[in-house]
Order: structure tokens, then C-alpha cells, then sequence
């Protein structure tokens, strides 16, 4: 648990993913077409990798990647990024963080 | 078959999928024919009986034997004619009996073979054909799969609904509805299309290969087909201009969400060219589903599926915040006429006459 938290503040905008989930690749995808890079740990490849699952579980993700942490907080999974995109609210929020410009 | 009364028809001209009704024509053919040969048997009965009275009567006449040799001719000239009529109504009777036995022969076999089809294509995981307006498989909507074939009958009833929705929504408009009515108007068919999204994700337990083939669908719209549906920027593209007047503030939201969209697509054509290249490497290495512990292919693309749905009905959401209630009905009709139209188009394309085929003749 300490890891992701920790990982989860090391900078700006955080990914948690699996090598192999496609869900996941759309995701950050969809950060470097708003102009953002995020920092992406692919779960999978890491030996605590069970125990970082078991935790973004506990936090309260239906399905432990993709988790997304924008300024050390959980904003969620596929769903809610993409309500919020739609909504406008994700690009508000990444503002701070966006190192091209869309 | 000399009979006049039996009407064979051949099998090519009944057509190969009707074998039940063939045999039942054949049983009523036999059973017909074969009263008509024991009415005929009867007559002669009578005729004999008739025969052998007056046969009889001319017995107590003395001195009459030139009378009694004629009447024994005559008797013994019916019995031949009985008898010859009897062999040829058996031997018709064999004949038939016999082509019966044949047909019901080639009808067996056909359905050997019918079902061996069908445990191949089982095998495999196929559907055949789809519903929809524009496909021409009327009698054919027959699955495999439960989930996909109940999903096939609420998408019948669902396009129904659908329509009625379109209507209500026409009449609506130009009666000049009151907007509180209207707004339940639209809201009910707003949540109609939320419950068409939930209906897919549940088809995508069942066969998620099935939902991002988008088979349910007619040809025309299939021609659009993006993961599943429709890309939802299409459609705000298209539609847009059909609402007449819009503040300044909603042109820029709506040119927002256009832009969302797109970004939101991108993003998800692109998880699905991944998942295209992952299963495509899988099955190029022999590695099927069921050979291997973790059913990660099939659990993407349901959720990939589910994603899509989900993103539709986020603009859908988004559209309504955006609109007033009147120009949400507007919208919402523009796209029921779309959908209908898309519909007719394959409809007619389907129902065309073919083109005479070229230079057959050299």
C-alpha cells in the first residue's frame, strides 16, 4: 500500500497499468492527446506487483488497473476518466500538469 | 404414375427447406389415390353383387342355358377386370410407397447433414445471420447462444420502441407541445438509448466478438461501425446543424464535446488496435482461451465494449445538459430520422433486382 501511495505522489499525473491491458494503453493514449505524460507503472512487471493490486483494490477500484492519480488522489478508472474528459473537467484539471498544448 | 388425380411435384420445385410439407403432400397423395382405388373395388363389388343376383334370378328360368354361358362370360370378364384392377392399384401403390420411402430417405440424410452444421458452426462460436430492418434474414435470426439470441429479440422490440419514440417526438414538435411534457418526452428517450448501452454490455458477456461486429445491425449502419456503434463525434457532427438556434455559449460546448469526443475515440481505437494485435498474436500461436488459465482476451473486450457504450451514453448526457428540452426533441429526432433512413437504405439496396451478370456468353 505504502508503494502506490508513494508512487502515487511522486509526481503530477500517475498510471498504474498491466503490460497487457489494452484499456490501459487507450488511457494514456488519451493523456498525451490532452498533452500530458504521465509517469506509468506497469503493475505486472513489478515484483510487488500482487500486493500493488490487492491495494488499488482496497482503495476503492472495481478493476485494479487502470488507476489513475492525479495530485497524489485517486480520480479512477476508465468510467470516471472518461465522464470527466467528456464533461470538460479532466483538462481543467490537468492543466497544471500539461507539458504540450493540445 | 398414369393416375389423374395424383399431382407429383418435384422436390427442386418445393424447395429444399420445406421437407415437412413435401412428406404431408405425399401422405395425402398415398391415402387419396388409395380410396379411390377401394371406391373403385367397391363399384365392382356392387357390380358383382348386382352380377350374381340377376345371376340367380336367371337360375330358376329352365331352358336358358345360352343366358347362363353369357352371364358366366360376363361374370368371369368382371372377375379378370377386378383382378387386373387390383394388380394395378397395388403396383401403383408399391410405386408410391416406394418414392414416399425415398423422400423420406433424402430428408433424413438432409438433416444429418443440417445438424452437423450446426454442431460444427457451435463449435466455433458462429451466428448465423442478424436481425434489423435492412437485413434480409427474416426466417433466419437463428443463434447459438442464448444471450445473443434473447439479445437479437429485445433489439427487435427495442428499434419498435424506438420508432414510437421518433414519432411521439415529430408529433410533439409540431403540435408546439409544452416544454415540461416535452422534456418527459425526451428523457424517455434518452433513457430508451441507456437501455440499449446496458443491453450490449450484457451481449458482450455472452459473445463480445458478436457486439464489435455490430451483427444486429443493417448493412448500411454496419457501414459506419465503429468498436460496437456509432462514433459518437459523428453524430454530434451531423446533427448539430439540424438544430436551428443556439446561444454562442452552446456552440462552444458542443464544439468542446465534439473535440472530446474525438480525443476519447482516438484513445479507444487505439486500445482496440491493441487488443486486435494481442488476439490476433494469440490465436497466430495456438494459444485459445481455453488452453490457457487467465481469460484475459474475452474480459477485454467486454470491457473495451462496455467502454464504448459507456462513452456513448456519456455524450448522450452531455448533449442534454447542454440543450434546452425543445432542442434535445430536435436532436434526438434528427437522429431517430438518421437511424430510420439508414434502415430503408439497406432495406432497398437489399431488396434491389440483381444486375444481369456480365459477358456470361463469351
Amino acid at each position: 500500500m505504502e508503494k502506490v501511495t508513494r508512487l502515487a505522489s511522486e509526481k503530477g499525473v500517475v498510471i498504474f497499468t498491466k503490460s497487457s491491458c489494452c484499456l490501459c494503453y487507450a488511457v494514456n493514449i488519451l493523456f498525451q492527446e490532452i498533452g500530458v505524460s504521465p509517469v506509468v507503472h506497469e503493475i505486472d512487471q513489478d515484483p510487488d506487483g500482487r500486493e500493488m493490486e490487492k491495494a488499488l483494490m482496497r482503495l476503492g477500484c472495481n478493476a485494479p488497473v487502470p488507476a489513475v492519480f492525479i495530485g497524489g488522489k485517486l480520480m479512477g478508472s476508465t468510467n470516471e476518466i472518461m465522464s470527466m474528459h467528456l464533461s470538460g473537467s479532466l483538462t481543467q484539471l490537468l492543466k497544471p500538469y500539461q507539458t504540450s498544448l493540445s | 404414375m398414369n393416375s389423374p388425380t395424383s399431382h407429383f411435384v418435384p422436390p427442386r420445385r418445393m424447395g429444399v427447406y420445406d421437407p415437412i410439407h413435401q412428406i404431408s403432400m405425399w401422405e395425402e397423395n398415398f391415402r387419396s389415390n388409395v380410396s379411390l382405388s377401394a371406391s373403385t373395388l367397391l363399384i365392382d363389388d356392387a357390380e358383382i353383387k348386382f352380377d350374381n343376383q340377376s345371376e340367380y334370378a336367371s337360375h330358376g328360368i329352365p331352358g336358358t342355358s345360352k343366358q347362363y354361358d353369357q352371364e358366366a362370360n360376363r361374370l368371369a370378364d368382371k372377375i379378370q377386370r377386378r383382378l387386373a384392377q387390383n394388380r394395378e392399384a397395388a403396383r401403383k401403390s408399391r410405386l408410391r410407397k416406394k418414392a414416399y420411402v425415398q423422400q423420406l430417405e433424402s430428408c433424413r440424410v438432409k438433416l444429418m447433414q443440417l445438424e452437423q452444421e450446426v454442431d460444427h458452426a457451435k463449435q466455433q462460436g458462429l451466428h448465423i445471420g442478424g436481425t434489423g430492418l435492412g437485413s434480409n434474414s427474416l426466417g433466419f435470426a437463428a443463434s447459438l447462444n442464448s444471450g445473443i439470441t434473447n439479445f437479437e429479440m429485445e433489439y427487435g422490440r427495442w428499434l419498435e420502441e424506438r420508432n414510437r419514440h421518433t414519432l411521439a417526438l415529430r408529433n410533439a414538435l409540431s403540435s408546439h407541445m409544452g416544454d415540461v411534457e416535452l422534456g418527459e418526452l425526451v428523457d424517455g428517450t434518452m433513457n430508451h438509448y441507456f437501455k440499449l448501452f446496458g443491453m450490449k454490455s450484457a451481449a458482450a458477456k455472452a459473445d463480445a466478438f458478436y457486439v464489435m461486429s455490430g451483427m444486429w445491425k443493417s448493412s448500411a449502419e454496419r457501414f459506419f461501425f465503429w468498436i460496437g456503434g456509432f462514433r459518437p463525434s459523428e453524430i454530434l457532427k451531423i446533427l448539430v446543424p439540424r438544430i436551428e438556434t443556439m446561444t454562442e455559449q452552446q456552440r462552444s460546448d458542443i464544439s468542446n464535446l465534439g473535440k472530446s469526443c474525438q480525443q476519447a475515440e482516438d484513445a479507444l481505437s487505439q486500445g482496440m488496435d491493441k487488443l486486435q494485435q494481442m488476439v490476433s498474436e494469440s490465436v497466430a500461436a495456438g494459444q485459445l482461451e481455453e488452453q490457457t488459465n487467465t481469460p484475459n482476451m474475452s474480459t477485454a473486450m467486454e470491457r473495451l465494449a462496455a467502454l464504448v457504450s459507456f462513452v456513448n451514453q456519456e455524450t448522450l448526457l452531455q448533449m442534454s445538459r447542454i440543450l434546452t428540452k425543445r432542442q434535445a426533441a430536435r436532436w434526438l429526432l434528427a437522429l431517430g430520422e438518421y437511424f430510420q433512413r439508414l434502415q430503408a437504405l439497406s432495406s432497398f439496396w437489399a431488396n434491389r433486382p440483381p444486375k444481369p451478370a456480365e459477358c456470361l456468353i463469351p
